[in-house]
């Protein structure tokens, strides 16, 4: 009996004084005022990017703000139980009008005092953004005074007796932003649920079109805010289990949707600027997800990884014709990634052979030495210090495009009224191959040389002893994804018109390679298909878009990894099995089972929609 | 006898008497020590057979020996006639499952997964099939869901199919290490220690888990502390004492015999106290307790 049994009980939010219904007026009120003091001029020069003087019309950073606010009074709304918004938020919307309001303080604060920094000072600012910063702070007090969720705190319990303090604001954290069981889905006729998907992966592609876009930093830093706070708010609204409920059971509509959803991204586009973001993400993603394979399924941890996407590029590089390639043949495109993908393959055997005989730290270290091995003997390989087959340092210049079925690649097509420069046609032949490399990983990892690869991760001994031959299950997930690395490499070669030794290093500031590999994995999730996407397009896009932290580029990089893992082990898209790995004690939380709440391996639609 | 029981027994409770695992003079040394020392030992079809012996006798190195995770340094293991290969996944394959002394399963993987891989060496989907999917992938998928399904079913834990096995209680993973070595279809099971840890109803049950894996027609061989346990099912006991068999037999000779006792509670030393210094003891003790009263 001296545990407490009445903590739960014992603060009922996180601002007590304020009434609830007090609470919620005031959050939602701020959300409406916010959204409102968009269309205010924030500040009296164009000299801050995006124009903020205009009356009447929100500019640059002060869309997003009015993105948040409405979105704050919407939840807030909902969280009234008014008709027609209840369906944001089946499993509460008090957390999510939290997150949001923070969402909204986030983002107008931070343009505010970017305006005070750049122009110099609080002077800069005009009635409106002084506006715009009392209402965002009015929603966010407003929220911190809604009430606790009885459910969601029930199920959550009291903090462990003895905790530190800082443990238990920590605790009361997660009181305010605890969801409470989902609410059951009513179903709705299929056609609505595909309709439903097709809004999803619309939305997706309209917020990485957007992101991408951003014109500057500021508005970078805005949209991450913004979009941080907004999947925060989804998750905790029940509105990602909803969707990813709807995309598992419609699985194949869901992974083309999310094809031709990325296939559109090209369209949206009135120049080759970010078709060239889009193209490297690709690349970066795809043998991302190859490196999944090695890693998220087979639990090999590979460190040498980009030198397979290096010998791709090689090998097509040496086979297209160039004048720089010392084997003087043009291949045709689809032979040039066959000889990419069983170049890589073949050098995945090779290093693959001798060195799973390891296990897990000393492969680690081995693989390490033979991707540096890789670089350096290509620079090597110049006809001085060695025979001339890579050209050395300078690399094989000069590669022609890529010419399929008589289509050049390398000029602009119209098509239906749409401009596709050079960059865009690449960036299509590029989905096509991550579309390849999707369809392989899903179908290898749900089978039986899958569940092969996850049970020599958990214990090897225990799989040999199954009947698992582990070394050569263990080489073909190494000369798998070495393959699959190959054939991004043979795009990339065409895209940058030549391949140079540097790039295929342990670590640098430019993805990929291989350190910025694994990131991309661990960060985005092991052993998903969408984590890696996910975490390779953020990877690429936050050093391209914020060039003034380039410095401190890597020291960032680290602070964000150590953060993430400390709070989310799984990476940002949970595998069912990491899901479950991690968080046990919130199972409940996920709903009454919580394998069929989440559905089958992940939900592949949202981040792909983008990548 | 025997030629009856051959003609009679080709249903599940297969004809005892056909040798199916016979190990000779299996010596397993680790550099100065010999763990197993010149060790025979022959199970037949339709056999449970015993393994038991005090702590550190090498049982379990023995079993290591019989599945390829070490290779003996002496002597030879055939299972039906053919020498087993020293790899394990090839014994495996040859028909000899095996369970753990300390539960080794996928600990993240899905109950149902977990016996899923077991049937890796009954299946034969390579990575091509996996990806092209063909009908014959989708068949095999399905035969082999619905034969895992079906052993879960026998221990009992078709309900749970979709748990993660580490979330499992200790004697249901227990039971999950035994289907995942029967989804092999061995013809020989080798238990270690399967009741470790457990409450005597679960002991019990596993009991009546080992007689039904018997009746299916596979043959055990068990490691296990537990002498009731082992008395109640074995056809015959093998007792390992410090690398080497000491006896072998039907529980009762093993039960009557005193080296085995001995092996257990020691020796008594020379000089040893006679029965009348023990009963004086004996009282002592009980003054002792009433005045403690």
């Amino acid at each position: 009996m001296s545990t407490q049994t009445t903590s739960p009980a014992e603060r009922t939010a996180l601002l007590p004084v304020i009434p609830p219904n007090v609470a919620r007026a005031t959050a939602t009120a701020g959300g409406v005022l916010t959204a409102a003091s968009a269309f205010l001029a924030w500040t009296w020069t164009s000299a801050f990017p995006g124009d903020l003087t205009i009356s009447g019309y929100p500019g640059g950073l002060q869309v997003l703000t009015l993105v948040a606010g409405v979105l704050t009074a919407l939840f807030g709304l909902a969280s009234y139980g008014v008709r027609g918004t209840r369906w944001l938020a089946p499993a509460g919307a008090n957390g999510p009008v939290l997150l949001l309001a923070l969402g909204a303080l986030g983002t107008t604060w931070y343009t505010l005092l970017a305006i005070s920094a750049e122009l110099g000072g609080l002077a800069n600012w005009e009635p409106g953004a002084w506006f715009a910063a009392i209402a965002s702070v009015l929603a966010v007090v407003g929220a911190l005074g809604l009430p606790f969720d009885e459910k969601a705190a029930a199920s959550l319990g009291a903090p462990a007796p003895g905790a530190t303090p800082l443990q238990q604001a920590w605790h009361t954290v997660r009181l305010a932003l605890a969801p409470r069981p989902l609410r059951a889905a009513k179903r709705v006729p299929a056609y609505q649920e595909i309709l439903i998907i097709v809004g999803i992966l619309g939305l997706g592609l309209l917020v990485f079109t957007y992101g991408i876009g951003t014109a500057y930093g500021e508005l970078f830093v805005g949209f991450l805010i913004l979009a941080a706070f907004g999947v925060a708010a989804a998750s905790k609204a029940g509105l990602l289990a909803r969707a990813s409920e709807i995309t598992s059971r419609y699985r194949g509509v869901t992974m083309a949707g999310a094809f031709v959803a990325a296939a559109l991204f090209p369209f949206t586009q009135t120049d080759d600027q970010y078709a060239t973001v889009g193209v490297n993400i690709l690349i970066f993603a795809t043998v991302a997800l190859g490196l999944n394979i090695v890693v998220g399924l087979a639990g090999l941890l590979d460190l040498g990884y980009v030198a397979f996407l290096g010998v791709g590029a090689y090998a097509a590089a040496l086979v297209s014709g160039a004048t720089a390639s010392s084997i003087g043949v043009h291949f045709p495109f689809w032979a040039a990634v066959l000889t990419g993908a069983v170049a890589s393959m073949v050098f995945g055997v090779a290093i693959g052979a001798p060195t799973l005989r390891l296990r897990g730290d000393y492969l680690a270290i081995v693989t390490l030495g033979f991707g540096e091995i890789f670089r350096i003997a290509v620079n090597n390989m110049d006809g001085k210090s060695g025979p001339d087959v890579t050209n050395g340092s300078n690399g094989i210049p000069n590669i022609p495009d890529v010419n399929i079925f008589g289509l050049d690649l390398g000029a602009t097509h119209d098509i239906g009224g749409f401009t596709l420069g050079r960059f865009a046609n690449y960036y299509l032949l590029m989905l096509l191959i991550t579309a390849i490399v999707v369809l392989v990983f899903s179908r290898s990892g749900d089978s039986r040389i899958g569940r092969a690869w996850v049970a020599i991760r958990e214990d090897e001994t225990a799989a040999l002893a199954m009947g698992i031959n582990g070394f050569k299950v263990k080489l073909i997930a190494f000369a798998l994804g070495a393959s699959l690395a190959g054939l991004a490499g043979t795009v990339q070669a065409h895209v940058q018109y030549t391949v140079v030794p540097d790039p295929y290093q342990f670590a640098g500031p430019v993805p990929p390679n291989s350190a910025f590999l694994l990131a991309a994995v661990v960060l985005g999730g092991m052993g998903t298909i969408s984590g890696p996407l996910l975490g390779a397009a953020l990877l690429y896009l936050i050093p391209y878009k914020l060039q003034f932290m380039q410095d401190y580029q890597l020291l960032l990089f680290g602070v964000a990894l150590v953060v993430l893992m400390r709070l989310r082990p799984e990476g940002m898209i949970a595998s069912r099995r990491q899901k479950l790995e991690f968080h046990e004690d919130d199972e409940e939380l996920l709903g009454p089972d919580p394998v069929a709440a989440t559905g089958t391996e992940d939900s592949v639609g949202l981040s792909k929609a983008g990548a | 006898m025997a030629t009856d029981t051959k003609t009679t027994g080709d249903a599940a409770p297969a004809a005892k008497g056909t040798t199916l695992l016979e190990a000779r003079g299996v010596t397993m040394r680790f550099g100065g020590l010999t763990a197993v020392n010149n060790v025979d030992l022959t199970v037949s079809s339709g056999e449970i057979v015993g393994l038991i012996g005090p702590n550190g006798a090498g049982k379990t190195t023995f079993f290591n020996c019989l599945t390829g995770l070490y290779i003996p340094t002496e002597g030879q293991v055939t299972y039906k006639g053919t020498v087993l290969p020293p790899k394990p996944f090839k014994v495996t394959a040859a028909g000899i499952a095996r369970t753990f002394q300390n539960i080794r399963l996928f600990s993240n993987m899905t109950v149902l997964e977990n016996v899923l891989v077991g049937r890796h060496t009954r299946t034969k989907e390579g990575l091509w099939s996996a990806i092209l999917r063909g009908p014959g992938f989708h068949r095999a998928e399905a035969v082999s869901r619905e034969k895992a399904m079906e052993l879960l079913d026998f221990v009992g834990l078709a309900d749970k199919a979709e748990h993660l096995s580490r979330n499992l209680p200790y004697g249901e993973q227990r039971k999950l290490e035994i289907a995942r070595a029967l989804a092999s279809e061995p013809g020989l099971l080798l238990l270690d220690e399967p009741t470790a840890g457990m409450n005597p109803q679960e002991t019990r049950a596993t009991e009546e888990l080992v007689f039904a894996i018997r009746d299916r027609g596979i043959a055990v061989l068990v490691i296990e502390h537990d002498m009731r346990f082992i008395f109640n099912l074995c056809d015959r006991v093998s007792v390992l004492v410090q690398g080497q068999k000491l006896v072998e037999g039907t529980s009762q000779v093993v039960q009557s015999d005193e080296r085995v006792i001995a092996a257990y509670l020691g020796t008594p030393f020379e000089g040893e106290p006679g029965e009348a210094e023990a009963a004086e003891v004996e009282a002592a003790e009980a003054g002792a307790k009433e005045e403690g009263k």
